[in-house]
């Protein structure tokens, strides 16, 4: 027995290689709740005020108005035109849909391969899925020129008797788009109930009381209600999964099936994915590192959280890096001239050569500053890294759409693309609906899944001793 | 106090305790009863002998007949009712049909599961006994709750009551309905 006892004892990691803990756990789980509820719960502070207005004045007022201009004048108000009949419109909607992507990753294919620190930040990614595919939906349906005919692309009998032509990508893209919508929310929703129970046992006035009672739909806690959710939350985490690898490749395949030089190539599935979770582990960091101060959640999203998201960033520009190697390669390799003409002006080209070296310079190189520990624990510089990692991501979808277009394989029908400021505004009024519903998420609903951390915190752990077992070992 | 008896409400501090007391009352052989926690305590649905939750199959079937919906509708649209002819490709072919019915699959497993979890768990309801109960509002912050429901057959209130001081509750409570 005491020889056995002594062989346990060698098989205990030494300390420094034994993990830390998932979640703090000096507070206990009622300090933890307290302190995870103060801001749906608190005064509204006054960052919130100045981030919010100038954000719901371009959700309220810009927004509208420049969609009003254009559903009333027409697609010509914004600088598309022939060749470049693919300006800002599918520019952001790649891009919003890419911001979507690694919200859903972080939440959804992290929860299946139990990275357990991923219930930190889950909830905060998953509603910048939510926000960003309703702002990369609006593209697509505004950009077909007659909104009112939109509804054709629904299977819908009438009295025509003509059907969507289901061969298209683009069709496939009107049920992509809409089905990550619908999933991300059911599941963002799904995640929020034990929570909005949580708001509701708390709350302090009737009207809280009705509305988070509500929406958490008589949610007690019962071991009966965590068994069926624990199992749909795992279903849908697996059906979410699936989404992060189908969406943005379908996006690709609408330009990958085209016969367009710098558009036809078989990468593009797995390009756009790739760089769809890029940009978006770009726009977490945008977001978690001031609210992470100004929430005071610094001790719930750690230094370690923001490492692991630059980690993940860094081996994704890896990818990005690897993949611009490639399309150089192929488009050198496939000897053909319009693909060696489209690649080279990437660089080297009349218009856009600085599309190139931007995608280039930031997606693949700048990433590799992270290499750096140094760089992973320095929150601006992080910060600014990940600004530019979004900036950067905006231009590959720049370079990829209009610097393929503009010189095409006919000379006679070259043309520059120049956006105008009803492109521009409409950018801002999409950038408005997305900070606006993300700071009255912030505000009014827990942006920490306070159930999930909870679950991770050695106090929920019957075997641990802080969670009462007896005569555990820590 | 007026009006019937829901159940005896145990409070508990930890969820080891809650487990421990979890399991005297399954050895016990009560039947109406239930344990609530602010997340789900690990191994306490081995104690209460629940089975593999059925959320599942509601996905499988809503994300199964969707796909194969989706087949026939694409079959009948784009290749019996109105067929297009596009660069002399064939009128109907499983791999054209593939990519809208599979997302489509992912959408409705999706909605699948969600209803499966709603219509499982009886949601909406609103009104729960509990919530009337003082202290069961600390079940979504730090307290563990077990409640044995007066329909219990061998519910008695003593007897019970006794069961769950022994268990190593803090607090016990009888509930109204």
């Amino acid at each position: 027995m005491v020889e056995s006892t002594n062989q346990l004892k060698a098989l205990v990691a030494p300390m420094e290689l034994r993990r830390g803990p998932q979640a703090p756990y000096q507070r206990g789980l009622g300090g933890l709740t307290d302190h995870l509820t103060a801001m749906p719960e608190g005064k509204t502070p006054l960052w919130w005020w100045i981030l919010f207005l100038p954000a719901a004045f371009c959700a309220a007022v810009v927004l509208p108005s420049m969609l009003t201009y254009l559903i009333s004048t027409g697609v010509g108000v914004w600088g598309n035109n022939v060749p470049v009949a693919w300006g800002w419109d599918i520019i952001n909607f790649v891009w919003w849909v890419g911001v979507a992507h690694a919200g859903t990753l972080i939440s959804a294919m992290l929860f299946l391969t139990r990275q357990h620190w991923r219930a930190a930040i889950g909830r905060a990614a998953e509603a910048m899925t939510v926000f960003a595919v309703m702002c990369a939906g609006l593209y697509p349906a505004v950009h077909v020129g007659r909104v009112w005919f939109a509804w054709w692309l629904f299977p819908i009998p009438l009295t025509t008797g003509m059907w969507p032509q289901f061969r298209s990508p683009l069709m496939w893209d009107v049920f992509a788009v809409n089905t990550y919508l619908i999933v991300s929310s059911l599941f963002w929703y799904m995640g929020l109930i034990p929570d909005l129970a949580l708001l509701r046992d708390r709350a302090k006035t009737r009207v809280r009381k009705f509305l988070y009672g509500l929406f958490a739909l008589g949610w007690t806690g019962s071991a009966r209600q965590w068994h069926h959710y624990e199992k749909a939350y795992l279903v849908l985490s697996g059906l979410a999964t699936l989404l992060v690898f189908t969406v943005s490749s379908i996006v690709g395949m609408d330009f990958a099936t085209s016969q367009l030089a710098g558009w036809h190539e078989t990468i593009f599935p797995f390009y756009f994915v790739a760089g769809a979770v890029f940009c978006g582990f770009g726009m977490v960091l945008v977001l978690l590192i001031p609210l992470r101060k100004w929430c005071h959640l610094e001790d719930i999203i750690t230094l370690r959280h923001i490492d692991r998201v630059c980690k993940m960033t860094l081996m994704m520009g890896c990818v990005m890096g690897y993949i611009y190697v490639m399309e150089y390669f192929i488009a050198w390799y496939s000897g053909s001239p319009y693909d060696a003409w489209v690649f080279g002006h990437r660089l080297f080209g009349h218009y856009y050569w600085f599309g190139g070296w931007i995608m280039i310079g930031v997606n693949a190189l700048l990433p590799q500053l992270f290499w750096l520990k140094k760089v992973r624990q320095n929150l601006p510089l992080i910060f600014i890294i990940a600004v530019l990692i979004n900036i950067g991501m905006w231009f590959e979808r720049f370079t990829i759409i209009v610097g393929s277009l503009y010189q095409d394989f006919l000379p006679s029908s070259w043309h520059p693309f120049y956006p105008t400021w009803v492109d521009a505004c409409t950018f801002l009024g999409t950038l408005g609906v997305f900070f606006t519903m993300y700071l009255l998420f912030v505000r009014f609903l827990p942006m920490i899944a306070v159930s999930e951390v909870k679950a991770i915190t050695p106090q929920a752990d019957p075997h641990h001793p802080l969670g009462g077992a007896k005569g555990g070992h820590p | 106090m007026n009006g019937t008896a829901y159940g005896l409400v145990a409070e508990f501090d930890s969820p080891a305790a809650v487990l421990r007391a979890a399991e005297k009352v399954r050895d016990a052989g009560y039947r109406r009863w239930d344990v609530f926690s602010p997340f789900p305590v690990h191994g306490l649905d081995k104690v209460m002998g629940f089975k593999n939750s059925l959320v599942g199959w509601f996905a499988l079937v809503f994300g199964g007949a969707t796909f194969i919906g989706c087949m026939l509708m694409i079959w009948y649209m784009n290749g019996y009712d109105y067929p297009i002819l596009t660069g002399g490709k064939p009128m109907f072919s499983p791999p054209q049909a593939l990519v809208p019915s599979y997302i489509l699959l992912v959408l409705m497993s999706a909605v699948g599961a969600f209803v499966g979890m709603i219509v499982l768990n009886r949601f909406p309801r609103l009104y729960h006994p509990l919530f009337k109960h003082n202290r069961f509002a600390l079940v979504s912050r730090d307290k563990f709750f077990l409640v044995i429901e007066t329909s219990d057959p061998k519910f008695s209130e003593t007897e019970t009551r006794v069961l769950l001081e022994s268990a190593g509750s803090t607090h016990i409570e009888l509930a109204m309905e």
